[in-house]
């Protein structure tokens, strides 16, 4: 799940719950972007009180560097906590829609290959096939992967969103 | 408007008044009328110090925050007034210093429409504040003030941005408007941690070679006083940073003045040969450090600050608590005894006197003999301010600084024109004490124009100006490292100053002879009528040392200009 390269850098899924307030996502962009991370994935909805966003984000980096981001990250007034839930409990996922051009005689093998990912179709025309799959990000991967022979028109992911398992809060 | 009711502006001022804030710098302009206004209508006690520029503002409330420890407050408005401050708010960013910015903004239902004046100074200034606000109703402006008041000035202070729409201004504000402060996500400060203290009284007991480093968070703790208790119960030697200067008494016989790049040979010797080196409140800058991986290689490394995101981030400590420093100091000082460290404090007292800060009084004038008969004959109880360049590091070793909150300097930022607004600013707050301005002609020209807040306001500000007729530090720069090609440096042109001060209303005096600078510094310091300039045409190509060379060890330190070539230096600026 989690992307470790030669240089030791590697993917971060960090988990950030901020007021919900104009400006947050650019107070928090910044620090990433002074520093030189991309950030990856970015997901920020409310939560189930109002006054409060959670913010899922990947970012690609060393370790150190991230933990300084982090910590910049906690500094800013409207942040209440954000943590690196890398090698945590978690539960991750992901959901992903795939657009394929594809003519009735190839409809039913790519129903097969969906059917073992769990993806379902959510439109259908005479000329085109648009699948929908959730899970985390590597069974992502390898059905885009085996889509791949078939002529993807495009692909849209929403990148990922975590949870703590058990009873305690994220 | 019903009885219930205020005007927005009016909320504004009664909100600055319950925060006891005694001054406003700014510039007024379209889109802060209302607030203007209301400064009038209500009739409040607070005084509006109309500077000529919305730079000079900045710095004035920050002299004025350094000098007294309170936040100093902003008031210009919109579009280029606003973007004007930005360099002051970024000043006070980098050195911690407490200060509320209030911006006028265009009208709501035109913001993101390129109206007159419109600049998106919330999205600009985010870098460079500690929090920032867009007040989006009038009955916010209450909460929103109070909260700005407390995040500027608590835990590790720095600007807030409060950006007002002049319709909101301009509105109606309940008397009943919530005044509650809602911030979940600001946590200040944390109690020390008891474990992190009886680690570091272990450590420090081992020690036979340690030296603290005291920086602005000591001050701006108030820990002076704890500092001083905690060094002389070990006997532990001290060096303050450069805005360290007044955290522990630079005469005191266990003190090393500050390290770094021109800091003092002593300072820098220590950190080479220290055993274990403790920062309280400084956030190890790459001033000091010199090169980042040699930085005290040998050394244990203890860092107390109140900001976690300090920690680790040049320099990664064997033991750390956050907090702040006065607490922690405490606690500390009764968990710790005398260290057995005779041989080394007398070690360190054979460096001061083999190495000490020297100049030659002979020749043409120096600044450095300058400032160093200023610091006599004022007895070294002024409040010094520098702008930034040579003067500034040749200010911070010769006028030596016993008493917190007397040394005001742009340190972080270097900002240049930063000398003269502040010294404003820093007699506005403490009018009873003495204040020097030491600036160079570069950074004097970049903000002169605030002298006319001087003469209006009748302050005895001694403004020193260190004429060199060059952009000196970058001269020294090129002249060491760039076989002497001067580029962009030569300031051919200079204005007679002493005439320009007398065009502002002020005295003015010229020095000229290192025979003449104690009478004309007793002419200065006895003229009372007002400020008054010196303009002190000093040796033009003068170099300041000790230097420690850009991304070198502090081993590499320099004591005085090298006979040999030396490589361009690889660290930053």
């Amino acid at each position: 799940m989690n992307q470790t390269m030669a240089n030791g850098t590697q993917t971060h899924t960090l988990s950030a719950l901020v007021a919900n307030k104009p400006g947050v996502l650019a107070r928090i962009a910044q620090v990433f972007a002074r520093r030189g991370f991309n950030i990856d994935s970015l997901v920020v909805s409310p939560t189930r009180d109002g006054n409060f966003s959670r913010m899922t984000m990947t970012a690609l980096g060393d370790p150190s560097g991230l933990d300084q981001i982090i910590k910049q990250v906690n500094k800013l007034v409207d942040v209440i906590n954000c943590s690196d839930l890398t090698d945590k409990n978690i539960v991750v996922k992901e959901l992903m829609m795939l657009k394929v051009r594809v003519q009735s005689d190839q409809r039913t093998e790519l129903l097969q290959v969906a059917e073992h990912f769990g993806a379902r179709s959510v439109d259908l025309t005479d000329e085109s096939l648009t699948m929908m799959i959730t899970g985390n990000s590597d069974k992502l991967d390898a059905y885009v992967e085996l889509c791949k022979k078939y002529d993807i028109i495009e692909l849209v992911r929403t990148g990922k969103v975590v949870m703590a398992r058990g009873p305690q809060e994220t | 408007m019903s009885k219930n009711e205020i005007s927005g502006g009016e909320a504004i001022v009664r909100a600055l008044e319950s925060e006891g804030v005694e001054y406003l710098f700014g510039i007024s302009g379209g889109s802060v009328i209302p607030i203007f206004d209301a400064i009038v209508t209500t009739k409040t006690n607070i005084k509006m110090v109309l500077t000529r520029h919305e730079q000079g503002a900045t710095h004035m409330a920050d002299g004025y925050a350094r000098a007294t420890g309170k936040p100093g407050v902003v008031l210009v408005t919109s579009g280029p007034g606003a973007t004007n401050a930005l360099t002051g708010m970024m000043t006070a960013h980098m050195d911690s210093v407490p200060m509320v910015v209030i911006t006028g903004q265009s009208i709501r239902p035109m913001l993101g429409k390129d109206a007159f004046q419109e600049a998106d100074i919330f999205g600009m200034a985010m870098p460079v504040v500690k929090h920032s606000y867009l007040v989006r109703e009038t009955n916010d402006i209450p909460r929103i003030f109070r909260e700005a008041f407390h995040i500027s000035s608590t835990g590790r202070p720095g600007p807030v941005l409060i950006d007002i729409p002049k319709d909101v201004s301009a509105g109606l504000c309940s008397l009943d408007a919530k005044t509650d402060m809602d911030l979940p996500g600001y946590k200040p400060q944390v109690p020390p941690d008891h474990e992190a203290i009886m680690q570091m009284a272990e450590a420090l007991s081992k020690s036979r070679r340690p030296v603290l480093l005291v920086g602005h968070g000591a001050l701006i703790a108030g820990a002076s006083a704890q500092v001083r208790a905690f060094a002389e119960k070990m006997n532990a030697p001290v060096m303050t940073t450069f805005l360290g200067k007044g955290a522990f008494p630079e005469t005191h016989e266990l003190s090393l003045g500050w390290p770094g790049m021109h800091g003092t040979a002593y300072a820098n010797k220590a950190l080479c040969e220290c055993d274990l080196i403790m920062s309280i409140g400084s956030r190890f800058d790459d001033r000091i450090l010199g090169r980042q991986d040699q930085f005290c290689k040998n050394a244990v490394k203890l860092h107390v600050d109140i900001d976690p995101a300090e920690i680790g981030k040049m320099i990664r400590p064997d033991i750390y608590c956050v907090g702040d420093a006065r607490e922690v100091v405490e606690e500390l000082t009764k968990h710790v005894g005398r260290l057995n460290t005779e041989e080394w404090v007398s070690h360190l007292a054979d460096y001061k006197k083999s190495f000490p800060l020297k100049y030659r009084k002979t020749g043409g004038l120096k600044m450095q003999h300058v400032v160093d008969e200023l610091y006599r004959m004022t007895e070294g109880r002024a409040v010094v301010v520098t702008d930034v360049g040579q003067h500034q590091m040749w200010a911070g070793q010769f006028y030596r600084t016993d008493y917190p909150d007397n040394w005001i300097s742009s340190g972080g930022a270097g900002t240049m024109g930063f000398g003269v607004p502040a010294a404003v600013g820093a007699q506005f707050g403490r009018p009873n004490d003495l204040v020097v301005c030491i600036s160079g002609d570069g950074g004097f020209q970049m903000m002169n124009q605030e002298l006319t807040t001087a003469v209006i306001h009748k302050l005895p500000i001694k403004f020193f100006v260190m004429n060199n007729h060059y952009l000196g530090m970058v001269r020294q720069w090129q002249e060491l490292f760039y076989e002497d090609r001067k580029s962009g440096v030569d300031l051919e042109g200079n204005p007679d100053f002493v005439k320009m001060a007398e065009a502002y209303g002020m005295k003015g005096f010229n020095l000229k002879r290192p025979g003449d600078v104690k009478r004309i510094l007793k002419k200065a310091l006895d003229y009372n009528e007002g400020p008054c300039l010196v303009n002190a045409e000093v040796e033009k190509t003068d170099n300041v040392f000790p230097m420690v060379p850009a991304g070198k060890p502090l081993e590499d330190m320099l004591i005085s200009r090298p006979r040999h070539k030396l490589d361009k230096p690889t660290g930053s600026t």
